[in-house]
């Protein structure tokens, strides 16, 4: 056995401790249970202590991290459960299939907490858009979003999507679901004792066996060796399964639900068990197959999709089965709770397994030694070269910058108002906004990171990482009440890379809790890794707000003649900025500083100024700097602006600063909106007014003046001719 | 009044048909595609989304539900159908409105805001309309390409059959999104009771959604009863 166990990727140490943990040897089926319930992707075995240190409490959370979904409270009886998972490695194998399966296990991950999937955002990273192959997994990434997420009907509302050398071998797919439920409704993995256990949805195949623990290790050279580790997806199942599910909960027929991913059935199915205090004892005869001859390990490490576990209240078992028939689905008892604390698995009538659950649950976890990589250490204390350019031709090239250039190409491909609730849509605000119908709550969501920063200086870009999602809620109006994040690094068993792990949290953390943000969910990819290279640390952090939906702001200048303000100072700096990178080619130097206290300040200010009905228009002020922002405020509804800039230099027309926001107000408002900032002690700055069909900028050095046509026309083009062609 | 809304497996729109028409103060009831008889209902919605998954050609396999024999009944004794994206596609279908929907010329699924011009304004769903107006509303299809043969289209024309035509917001060039031929976004009967329209007038029936267009149309039906 401990021949197979070596085959199989399992160390020497932890066979040592599964058969301490048995009081013998593991069988060869038990064995497979531990392979993939230790993979990293199920037990954060070197996360795990680093992510204790996040907090975790808020007033608003229902549910924080351990279950399905996180789940914060919004008012009035409502609450929102969300959570971003990765599906990286399956994607960059197979990338259509890889993101489509990535959608329809995080819309499961949803609707098991109760609450019905309102809406989806992705976070994506790729290569450079100049290689082939990057191209290639991007177009076949968003065309697998949308099959699954148009069909399934819930809107693709926003993410985000950065170019990155650093993912050339290893692209990034997150994707993040919202749902919408009663606070009445939240269910969670639990069962009580004696229980039966349903198996519902589609029926078991050999795909994706083993899925968890592929996600866990380094992708090989040869990657079509892999193919039989990516799961298929289907949306029409999904969408089936989904209705039949959320019907069963709404009519109160089911004490508990879990979501059947990553290690299928012995995942959920212990998890479960372990989770209410009690064992399970599962019959394999019983799971429905679409595949004949299937063995007990195939059948345990299955990642069929479109699964689900439903344990029924007591005597309501027929009623369940009746609404899943009518769905054309299948339901059917496959388990039962048992008081003894093991995960039993019964095959053609013999015992083939019987293990302690927690000894399943519990994976040994792993504190290592971190050292930063000296490389980075170096390119952060690179001293930046001079930049010399015309500004004049500086803002149309960083407008078609892949990383700043219009995403119109890509969310046109996503139906982003199905179920008619989305009030802000792709492109016209910072954040995404949902509408709960019938009352005047919204709800605000927001996907950031910047790889630049956190390549640079992990700990500064998971802070400002948080901090941009933060902002991005604020500046549509909305108060920021939790995040999920999304950890996507390289292997942790270097101490360069568990150096990142370890920064990453720890800038997690500080700026948690400095803005007051718990964290309530999340996912952790590691090994994201080829050849010795790691990806950049990349933090993906989702944050939900909520709002008063009929005072929300727009990011596009809309009436002519409205002041123009600049929220914060007019400076900007060029360490890992996309100036840096667009005229020198360098990602260098020390990213931009950040000031937490100041952050929560200016975001409460821009809350308080929307919440005023001050401004209903604010955007903001990120990569690329002020004129590109300025230019991004000009495209909505093509209405052009006339500014002026104080300061002499590229540095502060195009160098990057957090806490920084821009806002329009109506004349009569200004006195008004600046007394506000002006009690509040911030800064801020009378930059022009709104008008015309041209960006006017007034310097030290000169006038520029660009028609908006043009800047649209050379922001648009980068992602149409990859996507549209 | 009350209208009965189809749900195919696979229907995703069901639920924003509900809001639009309840908005406009109608009474509206989900009906399973398996059900045989649409008694007690005034007007019947088939709404978007992918029945059957689309795998065979979207609307194909609705098309065949036994609810649709309804449908049929529902069309000839000139009580108001109404089939808006997957909806239109079941329509064509079940050849209860001529023509097919094809693949858009960008072969891709395209979610946008178009221009729809109003060409009839004698029909119940546009009655609240001008002749002309072009409205602002969103689409979201894959097989929106609207296609009948030659003699069809001219019948079609003819007959003045075409209800909404894609149609420039601004000015510009580019306005028909996936190649519908006569720039076709929605037809009628000759009796003027079905419509079959790929925009989503149902998207569009509050401010904070974006805009309202899309709302007389279902004002419009009850109009209808009242007048």
């Amino acid at each position: 056995m401990e021949t197979l166990a070596q085959e199989i990727g399992i160390p020497e140490e932890e066979y040592r401790e599964i058969s301490k943990r048995l009081d013998r040897e593991p069988n060869r089926v038990e064995l497979f249970l531990f392979k993939v319930m230790w993979s990293e992707h199920c037990a954060y075995k070197n996360s795990r202590p680093l992510l204790k240190q996040l907090p975790k409490e808020g007033e608003a959370v229902l549910q924080g991290p351990g279950e399905n979904a996180g789940v914060v409270r919004i008012g009035e009886g409502w609450a929102v459960a969300f959570k971003i998972e990765s599906h990286n490695h399956p994607s960059a194998v197979e990338p259509f299939q890889g993101a489509a399966t990535g959608v329809g296990g995080i819309i499961r991950d949803i609707m098991s907490m109760g609450a019905r999937p309102i809406a989806l955002l992705d976070s994506l990273r790729f290569g450079p858009l100049e290689d082939a192959r990057s191209r290639y997994l991007l177009k076949g990434v968003v065309s697998g979003i949308a099959h699954y997420g148009n069909a399934i009907g819930v809107p693709t509302v926003g993410g985000d999507l950065y170019f990155h050398e650093g993912y050339r071998e290893n692209p990034l797919v997150n994707a993040m679901c919202l749902g919408l439920l009663r606070e009445e409704h939240l269910r969670r993995s639990r069962a009580s004792l004696g229980r039966p256990i349903y198996y519902a949805g589609a029926k078991t195949g050999r795909d994706g066996i083993g899925g968890a623990a592929f996600a866990s290790r380094e992708l090989s050279e040869d990657k079509e060796e892999d193919r039989p580790a990516v799961q298929v997806g289907d949306p029409f199942l999904g969408k089936l399964l989904m209705e039949a599910t959320l019907e069963a909960i709404e009519k109160d027929l089911v004490e508990g639900v879990q979501d059947m991913g990553a290690a299928g059935l012995t995942s959920s199915l212990s998890e479960l068990a372990h989770k209410s205090g009690l064992g399970v004892e599962l019959d394999l005869d019983r799971v429905p197959t679409r595949e004949r001859d299937m063995g007990p390990i195939e059948l345990l490490l299955s990642e069929s999709q479109e699964r689900m576990v439903l344990v029924p209240r007591e005597g309501r078992e027929r009623e369940l089965e009746e609404v899943f028939k009518k769905w054309g689905l299948d339901c059917v008892p496959v388990a039962k709770t048992i008081p003894e604390k093991v995960f039993r698995v019964l095959f053609r009538g013999e015992v083939v397994a019987e293990v302690p659950t927690e000894a399943l649950a519990e994976a040994p976890t792993y504190v290592r030694l971190g050292r930063e990589d000296p490389e980075i250490r170096k390119l952060r204390e690179t001293p930046l070269p001079p930049l010399a350019a015309d500004p004049k031709e500086v803002l149309p090239r960083l407008l078609a910058s892949p990383n700043l250039a219009s995403r119109e190409a890509v969310y046109e491909r996503y139906d982003h108002q199905v179920g008619t609730r989305t009030a802000l849509l792709p492109g016209k605000g910072d954040a995404a906004v949902l509408w709960v119908k019938g009352t005047h709550l919204g709800v605000a969501a927001k996907v950031d990171q910047n790889p630049r920063y956190s390549r640079l200086h992990p700990r500064l870009g998971a802070m400002h990482a948080l901090a941009e999602a933060c902002r991005n809620v604020s500046v549509v109006g909305a108060k920021p009440l939790a995040y999920t994040d999304g950890l996507n690094l390289g292997s942790p068993e270097t101490p360069e890379g568990y150096f990142e792990l370890q920064e990453t949290i720890a800038g997690l953390r500080e700026a948690s809790e400095a803005l007051g943000v718990p964290v309530v969910s999340g996912n952790v990819s590691l090994y994201n890794e080829s050849g010795g290279r790691r990806i950049p640390p990349t933090a993906m952090v989702g944050v939900v707000g909520v709002l008063d939906i009929r005072r929300r702001a727009e990011m596009g200048f809309r009436r002519p003649g409205e002041v123009i303000l600049l929220l914060g100072e007019e400076k900007g700096e060029l360490g890992g900025s996309e100036v840096l990178y667009l005229l020198t080619g360098l990602e260098a130097g020390h990213p931009p500083r950040l000031d937490l206290e100041r952050e929560r300040r200016v975001q409460e200010a821009i809350r308080e100024l929307i919440g005023l009905g001050l401004t209903r228009t604010a955007h903001d002020l990120a990569e690329g700097g002020l004129l590109v922002a300025l230019a991004e405020m000009t495209f909505p509804y093509g209405l052009g602006a006339t500014v002026e800039v104080r300061t002499p230099g590229l540095k502060a027309l195009f160098g990057e600063a957090p806490s920084r926001i821009l806002f329009t107000v109506a004349k009569e408002n200004l006195k008004e909106a600046t007394f506000r900032l002006e009690e509040m002690g911030l800064p801020y700055r009378v930059l022009g007014e709104t008008g015309g069909n041209s960006l006017t900028v007034l310097t030290p050095e000169g006038v520029l003046e660009w028609g908006v046509e043009e800047l649209r026309a050379a922001w648009q083009k980068p992602l149409r001719e990859v996507l549209d062609g | 009044m009350k209208w009965a809304i189809v749900r195919f497996p696979g229907s995703n729109c069901d639920e924003d048909a509900r809001f639009a028409l309840e908005k406009a103060g109608i009474r509206a009831a989900y009906v399973w595609h398996t059900e045989r008889s649409l008694r007690g209902f005034d007007g019947v919605f088939l709404p978007g989304g992918f029945s059957y998954g689309d795998y065979l050609r979207a609307g194909a396999l609705a098309a065949k539900s036994p609810v649709m024999e309804e449908v049929w009944r529902f069309a000839r004794e000139g009580r108001p159908v109404i089939g808006v994206c997957n909806g239109f596609q079941v329509l064509t279908e079940a050849g209860i409105l001529p023509g097919a929907l094809l693949a858009n010329l960008n072969l891709h699924f395209t979610c946008k805001e178009v221009g729809v011009r109003v060409e009839r304004t004698d029909l119940p769903f546009t009655r609240l309309y001008q002749k002309g107006q072009v409205l602002r509303l969103p689409i979201a299809h894959a097989e929106g390409r609207y296609y009948a043969d030659g003699e069809t289209l001219a019948r079609l024309e003819g007959e003045g059959l075409v209800v909404f035509r894609y149609a420039p917001l601004g000015g510009e060039k580019d306005y028909n999104p996936n190649g519908s031929l006569n720039d076709i976004a929605g037809i009628t009967n000759e009796r003027g009771n079905v419509l079959g329209m790929m925009p989503h007038p149902e998207r569009a029936v509050d401010e904070v959604l974006g805009g309202t267009d899309g709302l007389p149309l279902f004002l419009g039906l009850v109009e209808e009863v009242a007048g």
